[in-house]
């Protein structure tokens, strides 16, 4: 059974991507596919993250330890979303057109606080291994912990480009 | 409302085809002077031009009364009564009117009118409206010395207006122009749109059109046109100042402070398609930009 469970959490992690691979070539996005594109990964990277962060409280109200095994897993979608929503505003959005990209980073804040959450994922990413984890011992755990960091940057610049974010 | 049989609308294609052969009669006889092939010339600006679809401009709509998802409009508004229907003109003239809007329709003429819409959200749409210049209709009052300003009020109706029963805006809506303006020929009332009768999401029956404005200056489901001394404070501006200026002209220059106003997304062109880059006073600067002489348009955007 618990063999079977991790390679679970990964299959089923590639879900929103197949269903929004699907919508692309379907043309299901509406009028306004790609806004709907980078909605759909902004969103899915904020959920994995949420996952990632309940393993641990999950495993302490459950005394299952198991939990804790699938967080590099979530994690690592964290990032696979992530990048995708960083492409879909850099490459399909504005066509690696840089000036207006660094334009809007500078100015924006939510851009600016999403790119810096992205640019904190990439050492979580690189040290996900059991190798970093024996490598980096206790400073494995410092450096982990920036995902509150990320975590509160993702949900701000959401809460940022959210429409009516004056009232 | 007035249900229309399916044989009297005229499909989008043949009304497409109809419109592309009215224009190649036209443009043959009128446009010999600025070139020999008016349809190479036509061509560059094509893809740019191209029509956006019936559906499109009736699915996607930014109509906070009616909702303030882009579909909610469509999907909400399909009961809303649009007669009886009076507009006031009142205020700064010397004698306030109500026309009833069969007065209206008498009254004016509609004429093909195809413009830009662009959306402060940075998309655009080109459709092909129903209207009149306001300035005809507006010629049936004589304003007082006093009025500087035009305020539009729409309808306050929360029993059929499901989004006014919560405080997204300062309902009645409400928008406003300088006199010259409102007084300007491209300032135009909508009465249709694709030659059929204004659907309700459009802003049914009666909305105005300010083509080099973002879209929200052009109010929908006009009940009120007041002529005032002062500059009104539109219903955006009270939501966020910082936000929407009482101008709201389209400007690559001037970004809205949440993103970008350089470039926007043609509606239904696709998932692959590039954006455009967005022109000033939405293209329409030969005629409007005069409007404007010397004003700081960075300060008053």
């Amino acid at each position: 059974m618990q063999k079977y469970l991790k390679p679970s959490v990964f299959i089923l992690s590639t879900i929103p991507f197949l269903v929004i691979l699907y919508k692309i070539f379907l043309n299901k996005l509406g009028p306004e596919p790609v806004k709907e594109i980078t909605h759909f990964t902004g969103e899915w990277t904020l959920i994995f993250l949420c996952l990632t962060l309940s393993m641990s409280p999950l495993k302490r109200l459950t005394n299952l330890s198991v939990w804790v095994s699938y967080r590099r897993t979530l994690g690592l979608f964290v990032f696979f979303y992530a990048t995708l929503h960083l492409l879909t505003y850099v490459g399909l959005d504005y066509r690696f057109d840089w000036q207006p990209i660094l334009d809007d980073v500078v100015k924006k804040k939510y851009i600016f606080i999403g790119f810096a959450a992205w640019l904190l994922l990439i050492p979580l990413a690189i040290t996900s291994s059991k190798k970093m984890v024996k490598l980096l011992k206790n400073n494995w755990k410092k450096l982990h912990r920036l995902v509150y960091i990320i975590a509160i940057f993702w949900i701000s610049s959401l809460y940022m480009v959210i429409k009516n974010d004056f009232f | 409302m007035i249900k229309f049989k399916n044989s009297e609308i005229t499909p989008e294609n043949i009304y497409k085809k109809r419109r592309s052969f009215i224009k190649s009669i036209g443009l043959g006889a009128s446009s010999l002077a600025i070139s020999a092939i008016p349809f190479a010339n036509k061509s560059s600006a094509s893809e740019r031009d191209k029509l956006t679809s019936y559906k499109d401009i009736t699915t996607y709509n930014n109509y906070y009364e009616f909702g303030t998802s882009k579909s909610d409009p469509y999907r909400n508004s399909k009961t809303f009564k649009t007669t009886p229907w009076e507009i006031s003109i009142e205020g700064e003239v010397e004698k306030p009117i109500k026309l009833s809007m069969e007065e209206i329709s008498e009254m004016f003429v509609s004429e093909e009118r195809i413009y830009r819409l662009r959306c402060v959200e940075g998309w655009s749409m080109v459709i092909p409206w129903m209207g009149f210049s306001l300035s005809e209709l507006l010629s049936k009052v004589n304003p007082t010395n006093k009025a500087k300003f035009v305020e539009f009020e729409s309808v306050y109706d929360p029993a059929q207006m499901k989004g006014q029963r919560y405080p997204v805006l300062n309902w009645p809506y409400n928008e406003g122009l300088r006199i010259d303006e409102a007084m300007h020929p491209l300032t135009t009332v909508v009465t249709g749109l694709y030659g059929k009768k204004l659907p309700n999401q459009n802003g049914a029956p009666l909305r105005i059109f300010i083509p080099w404005k973002y879209g929200f200056k052009s109010a929908k489901a006009i009940v009120k046109i007041k002529f005032v001394e002062n500059m009104p404070t539109s219903s955006w501006m009270w939501a966020s100042p910082r936000e929407y200026g009482f101008y709201s002209n389209v400007n690559p220059n001037v970004n809205h402070p949440r993103w970008s106003q350089a470039t926007e997304r043609v509606i239904g062109e696709g998932v692959w398609a590039p954006r455009i880059k967005t022109l000033m006073f939405n293209g329409y600067g030969d005629e409007v930009a005069n409007l404007y002489t010397g004003m700081d348009l960075k300060k008053y955007f």
